[in-house]
């Protein structure tokens, strides 16, 4: 193994500009696509992103297997990955912080209450509830209004209490998978990573149940207001996380099975994934008290 | 390790070495200097008089919104990170940065994301005409159909923002040779490593606020409509959570430059070290929670106003200490007055009232007065003129040597410095008087009585934007050829980057050098 004094510096790679075309296809192809352009352009963007990473991540991982990364390059991985979850918890965070704006400042101030209760007069007649079901557009127009607000919203007490155990469950279930793997148990630590998926998949499985029942029964839509705006912002982007997280954790779970990968003092590639799916835990709690106990 | 680069256009394309992709960096910037610069000449170029001369309102708004996205985003940011790329490593005495392909791919992000926005200009409705800032409803509702393209063009230059950051903090806290404790980091580093902090903080609330207003404007969504119970202020509050931490992005890596050059031609230490350390740790911190002062008129209850109102007061307490340490460090020094040096001092003279402008806007009750006017316009080009551009000037005339192993020019260098320093006080000293006096901003046309101040200010931007020319020149030249460089450059500067060869190899530090 290399020792601290030779960090390696990879060698030109073409990696990053093919990395960077993919990118800028997808986002030019979203673009593209949501102006009612067609959506070739983005899918192949999304394709040759995915296609890159694979590269990029087979190389690191043919890096590392070649005994190329020191000590001290590793520590850059760590604090990467750190780093980069720091970034996610600040792009939850403005979600967070508008859902609390609107519940504590916005809407009361709509409702008349309050330094800036004056804002009622265009509003007459609307009053500040949360849930919201009537949005201020219904409170003046009635019948005629474009923006209404949902019917009904979903019980904290059922579905989501139960993919509150199922995610809780599988941050357990990963870090017992982590132990097995530090004490050299391959067959355990499989076994215990596969049940991790499977709880993360699980929980997706519920949740779409859980959007399909706003959507068709609750008339719980993106479009219902600002509680639809909220809560499907919120609980969807959780939702794209877990969806990368239990991918992330399927290839790890892939590349332990298939190729063997992994040794009990050098798995930062698993650890990195696990750091994620914690993080995924922990903003689901979040979501579970502010979004689904507290908005009820 | 001990090859130079490879030939072609390739090595630029594939390279993972920190001083290609800091070259890169920083022509990038200075393209998008020009670029905005003559955006802001074509703005400039309407307001020399009253009524509408040259351009129609429309593209107007278009040139002042792109004026501003492209001088933050594509002019000053990158060259800040690619001052980063080539200083650091050599700095802490790594071999190169972190994560050196991640580092490619942060930087090639940029010219795609720059050309998506570009293109909006030849959009149908045009190009984003709402003002850097993109207040909704004007960014949503009212928006041109280009707006989605800025949208996402926004979202892969965050995403190159939070890669470079991330590598900068993997660099600085993981690659310092042995010996270099963090109490030992020049400042630059230091700035760079809690600039980069900010970007990791703020750049995905960027992200956050521009999704929040992609989904309002084609999903059905409320988040800025009163009508389904949202708020347009709330985009003004997320907005600024992320657009204050900002502005110090643009500033703190230039105190880390000032305080680089000040002590080499002053020839002393740098006085009171750990205070600026402090003093940048605080200022950063402070930046997290004074957003709202630029939104002192927009509606807030009243302990809302005089919370941000002394919290952004604060803010003085450190830059003050800053400027203390500036000024006490020349004092009594053996000064000489090269053209870093000049940059320098002015921007310690010029960014002072720049800050003292913005205590004025701190105010609450007379930021009423000031708000949307030309003072405003004044401040923030005070601190971002003579401040973040002068300090890259100032930085790149005085590594330029050490980065092309060859002597600018100091005749041109001066000159360079006297145009700009004059044309730049020109442009905008005045705008204060216009903007006391009432001028609103980013409106083509104005009352008769601005007109004097506002034909001065236009010459005067022009004569700035040939300044620039003149230093495009002076680089070219100094990069082709011209009087050797010696290893030290100036008298006895401080810092590892003096201590390999002028010009600094293709790879140095494969070997961490020793630090006392």
């Amino acid at each position: 193994m290399a020792t601290e004094s030779s960090y390696y510096v990879p060698e030109q790679s073409r990696l990053p500009i093919f990395a960077t075309i993919g990118l800028f296809l997808t986002a030019f192809g979203a673009a593209n696509w949501i102006n009612g352009g067609s959506a070739y352009i983005f899918f192949a963007g999304a394709l040759s992103m995915a296609t890159v990473l694979w590269f990029w991540f087979a190389a690191v991982i043919r890096e590392n297997m070649a005994g190329l990364n020191s000590v001290q390059l590793k520590r850059s991985y760590v604090w990467g990955m750190g780093w980069f979850i720091f970034s996610e918890v600040m792009f939850f965070a403005a979600f967070f912080g508008a859902l609390y704006y609107i519940r504590t400042f916005a809407l009361p101030w709509l409702g008349g209450e309050g330094d800036r209760g004056s804002s009622n007069m265009l509003w007459e007649g609307f009053q500040n509830t949360w849930p919201l079901m009537v949005t201020p557009e219904q409170a003046v127009s009635g019948e005629s209004a474009k923006v209404v607000g949902p019917k009904g919203i979903i019980d904290p007490w059922h579905l989501p209490l139960l993919n509150t155990f199922l995610l809780l469950a599988s941050s357990v279930t990963v870090h017992i998978a982590h132990v097995f793997l530090k004490k050299n148990k391959r067959q355990a630590f499989n076994l215990w990573l596969g049940i991790t998926v499977v709880l993360g998949a699980a929980f997706l499985y519920f949740q779409i149940e859980e959007y399909m029942e706003a959507y068709k029964h609750l008339g719980l839509t993106l479009e219902s207001g600002i509680y639809g705006t909220t809560f499907f912002m919120l609980t969807g982007f959780h939702g794209a996380h877990v969806t990368l997280g239990t991918i992330m954790l399927l290839i790890m779970l892939l590349r332990s099975v298939i190729a063997h990968h992994f040794k009990p003092d050098d798995h930062f590639g698993f650890e990195a994934a696990s750091w994620y799916w914690h993080f995924v835990d922990v903003v689901w709690v979040g979501l579970f008290i502010f979004v689904y106990v507290l908005g009820a | 390790m001990a090859h130079g680069p490879k030939p072609g256009f390739t090595r630029w394309l594939y390279t993972t070495n920190h001083k290609d992709i800091g070259s890169m960096y920083l022509w990038f910037s200075f393209a998008m200097f020009l670029l905005g610069g003559c955006m802001a000449l074509v703005i400039r170029a309407e307001l020399f008089q009253p009524g509408l001369q040259i351009v129609q309102p429309e593209f107007f708004n278009q040139m002042t919104t792109m004026h501003g996205l492209i001088m933050v985003f594509g002019a000053v940011m990158p060259a800040f990170v690619g001052l980063a790329n080539w200083m650091i490593p050599m700095m802490i005495g790594a071999p190169d940065m972190a994560l050196p392909r991640m580092n490619n791919w942060s930087f090639w992000i940029l010219p795609f994301a720059f050309a998506m926005l570009a293109s909006t200009l030849f959009m149908e409705g045009g190009a984003p005409n709402f003002g850097w800032t993109f207040y909704a409803p004007l960014s949503t509702e009212y928006a041109p159909p280009s707006v989605t393209f800025f949208i996402f063009s926004i979202h892969i230059m965050g995403a190159s923002s939070i890669m470079g950051a991330i590598n900068i903090v993997a660099t600085i806290l993981n690659m310092r040779a042995p010996g270099m404790t963090l109490m030992k980091m020049p400042l630059f580093v230091w700035t760079w490593l809690i600039t980069a902090y900010l970007l990791i903080a703020v750049m995905p609330v960027l992200a956050g606020v521009v999704t929040m207003m992609l989904m309002d404007i084609h999903f059905g969504t409320s988040f800025f409509s009163a009508a389904g119970g949202g708020d347009p202020v709330l985009f003004q509050h997320v907005f600024w959570f992320f657009g204050h931490p900002e502005v110090y992005i643009m500033i703190l890596p230039a105190f880390g430059i000032v305080s680089a050059i000040i002590p080499t031609f002053a020839r002393k230490p740098l006085f009171g070290y750990s205070s600026m350390v402090y003093a940048t740790a605080s200022i950063a911190f402070l930046s997290f929670i004074v957003w709202a002062h630029h939104m002192f008129t927009v509606g807030m209850p009243i302990a809302g106003e005089l919370f941000f109102m002394y919290a952004t007061m604060l803010i003085a307490v450190p830059t003050g200490v800053k400027v203390f340490n500036w000024v006490t460090t020349m004092f009594r020094g053996s000064m000489t007055f090269e053209t870093p040096m000049l940059f320098a001092i002015a921007f310690v003279i010029l960014f002072t009232i720049g800050g003292f402008s913005g205590l004025m806007l701190a105010i609450a009750p007379a930021d009423f007065q000031y708000h949307d006017t030309y003072f405003v316009v004044a401040h923030f080009h005070y601190v971002l003129v003579p401040g973040a551009i002068f300090s890259i000037t100032a930085g790149v005339y005085y590594w330029l040597p050490k980065w092309t192993g060859h002597m600018y020019n100091e005749t041109m260098g001066k000159v360079h410095f006297w145009l700009a320093f004059i044309g730049l006080n020109v442009t905008f000293f005045p705008m204060h008087f216009v903007g006391l006096a009432g001028m609103p901003r980013r409106i083509p046309d104005y009352a008769l009585q601005f007109a004097d101040f506002n034909q001065i200010a236009s010459v005067g931007a022009f004569l700035f934007g040939a300044a620039q020319l003149v230093f495009l020149f002076n680089v070219v030249r100094t990069v082709r050829g011209g009087g050797k460089a010696t290893d030290e450059v100036w008298e006895n500067p401080q810092g590892l980057e003096w201590t390999v060869p002028s010009p600094a190899p293709y790879h140095t530090f494969s070997t961490p050098p020793a630090v006392r």
